[in-house]
């Protein structure tokens, strides 16, 4: 590496880590809706967003970050409840496009709503006081904050993961990706199943966009972005399994990363480019369980 | 609809419809916003070609419009091309862009498709933001595209410079291109594009190289977004960066899904009423986006087969009542 030292690469790591998180969330989400409901949820970058703006309310209102922690994925979680059961819900059985036609539709929606309620304009969002300043980390010198969501981020994917694999609805859930129709006849309602999962899997957008508020503030736009950086997380892992997901997001937050660094200008088409060339030498991702979901 | 053995000739419906394109700028609030529904029904036509015909849902048009846009837009500025040699290079580029693009977005079926055409519209967008921002201007678009008069040298000359005389320019083109999609479309060609549509696995059982085919649809689909983008970009003396953007992509699946993707003429109409309402709207709230979006919530709930195609299957029920 030309004149870079081995600091200032252990650094740019582990910001490539702390971006790739977030992308973990977000892909997770995606997944688990599309794995179980085969529904492309185009709304999901705007419940990241609307999660930070849920975020700057709680914040505003109470004056502490812990509690909008806890309240977050709460209010996202429950607008994707509602928008499941107002108006997804009558699309299932149709083709897979038109669920992904009516989110489309929804972000419009919701951007504007936001817009119109908090401004267009966007803020800034103070960082919890807890977590200002540098922590030493042994080699090199960090924002506490960043390391506070590697280590958020980290919890909240074993947690889910424990759910998946060690409790009866979790097992419902798994059995639903594989085949739905079998998980009914097998006496379960597995509407109530999508239902529930479309909630955690938009709460957990939500949590991603409070989690990545005071890094980068908040804005009407900054959905859409992600949304489009999560879908080239989702090819190149693919929307199998939660390990493709974490594998793939910090994957791509390294290369958004180490781009960055050495070619500033190249930074925000890297991502894109490290997807085409993944697509050429495997294109069926990199875990590629082909056929399964396409 | 359907398949037929119309050959090269449009049906009744269809004179018509063109023949009403020809007093449609008397009909409209100004003239300007007529040629925007031209140059947008086009785009809408060209991409319904992929949606409609073959079932594949892009969310990447914008690219291909901005490649015409800027491909034009470059040719008259920096080779002071004419007029349409200058409209022949945006559509070249658009094509191009649309072969390469395709290659890759077909390497994923399923919803990937829908994604990898977003995200390699995204790309274009940022390479013209930064990395080639000296050509493409930036932020600020692409300035002073000059307009040349419609010429063969030597012969004539003719100035298309004022709304109505580019209308016109306009329709003879668009009603050109109707005339050719409608062909591509009843062209055996086009038969197989809705035997992906309504069955890809059965298609590729039939011995069709699917993957060959959706390609050359998708090139087929980039000819004519490509060709919109050149228009646009000559009649606003502009290319603007937000062509290339996903908004772009997203106003042409809502015109087209408005309109009724399963037909024709569906997609022009559902160009005209999107304009016509943004137009209308936006006069009365900043906030028309919330509206547009709502009514396209509430069509593809209710009405997922759009206007027209609501329109088309009240008539064709009447008949049969009759």
């Amino acid at each position: 590496m030309l004149g870079m030292s081995f600091t200032s690469f252990v650094t740019q790591l582990f910001i490539g880590l702390q971006i790739g998180m977030v992308y973990v969330l977000l892909a997770i989400g995606l997944s688990l809706i599309f794995g179980l409901m085969t529904v492309v949820n185009f709304a999901h970058g705007t419940f990241f967003m609307f999660g930070a703006y849920m975020g700057l309310f709680m914040v505003g209102l109470t004056g502490n970050f812990w509690i909008s922690l806890l309240f977050v994925p709460l209010a996202t979680g429950l607008l994707g409840l509602i928008v499941e059961k107002v108006t997804i819900r009558r699309l299932y059985g149709r083709d897979l496009n038109y669920p992904l036609l009516l989110t489309f539709g929804l972000s419009f929606v919701m951007v504007e709503g936001v817009r119109l309620i908090w401004g267009t304009s966007g803020s800034p969002f103070d960082t919890p006081s807890a977590l200002v300043g540098p922590v030493n980390l042994g080699f090199a010198m960090f924002p506490k904050y960043r390391v506070f969501v590697i280590v958020a981020t980290a919890v909240i994917v074993l947690a889910l993961w424990l759910f998946l694999e060690k409790t009866d609805l979790g097992l419902i859930i798994r059995a639903g990706t594989r085949d739905s129709l079998m998980v009914r006849a097998l006496g379960i309602d597995i509407s109530k199943i999508w239902f529930l999962v479309f909630g955690m899997g938009t709460g957990l957008a939500g949590i991603a966009g409070l989690l990545a508020a005071p890094m980068r503030g908040v804005h009407p736009d900054m959905g859409i972005e992600m949304l489009i950086d999560s879908f080239v997380v989702v090819v190149v892992g693919g929307m199998g399994s939660i390990w493709g997901a974490v594998v793939a997001g910090i994957l791509i937050g390294e290369v958004v990363s180490m781009i960055t660094f050495f070619y500033p200008m190249m930074g925000e088409v890297a991502i894109f480019i490290f997807m085409a060339i993944v697509l050429l030498i495997r294109p069926s991702g990199l875990f590629g369980e082909a056929g399964l979901l396409e | 609809m359907g398949i037929s053995a119309r050959g090269f000739f449009l049906s009744r419906s269809h004179l018509l419809f063109i023949l009403f394109l020809t007093v449609f700028p008397f009909i409209v609030p100004y003239t300007a916003i007529a040629n925007q529904i031209l140059i947008f029904g086009l785009f809408a036509m060209g991409y319904n070609i992929l949606l409609g015909n073959t079932g594949l849902l892009s969310f990447g048009h914008a690219a291909l419009f901005g490649l015409g846009a800027y491909g034009a837009g470059m040719a008259l500025v920096y080779l002071k091309t004419g007029l349409f040699t200058g409209i022949l290079i945006g559509v070249a580029a658009a094509s191009m862009g649309a072969a390469g693009i395709g290659y890759f977005c077909l390497k994923r079926r399923g919803i990937y498709f829908g994604m990898l055409t977003l995200a390699f519209a995204q790309l274009l967008y940022f390479l013209a933001l930064t990395v080639f921002d000296k050509y493409t201007g930036g932020d600020d678009g692409l300035r002073n595209i000059p307009l040349p008069p419609v010429s063969v040298p030597g012969v004539f000359s003719v100035s298309i410079d004022g709304p109505l005389r580019f209308y016109y320019f306009l329709f003879v083109i668009c009603a050109l291109s109707l005339l050719v999609i409608r062909r591509i479309l009843d062209s055996p060609f086009g038969t197989v594009l809705q035997a992906i549509r309504e069955n890809e696995k059965r298609a590729k059982s039939c011995g069709y190289n699917v993957n060959r085919v959706k390609w050359i649809a998708f090139v087929f689909s980039g000819f004519f977004s490509g060709l919109a983008g050149a228009l646009y970009a000559v009649y606003f003396h502009l290319a603007p960066l937000n062509t290339l953007y996903w908004t772009t992509s997203g106003s042409v699946v809502m015109m087209t899904i408005l309109g009724g993707m399963g037909t024709f003429v569906g997609p022009f109409i559902g160009a005209a009423i999107f304009l016509l309402l943004q137009d209308l709207l936006s006069t009365v709230t900043k906030s028309w986006q919330l509206f547009v979006g709502g009514i396209f919530m509430l069509f593809v709930l209710f009405f997922p087969e759009g206007i027209w195609g609501t329109l088309q299957e009240k008539i064709r029920f009447r008949d049969v009542q009759e």
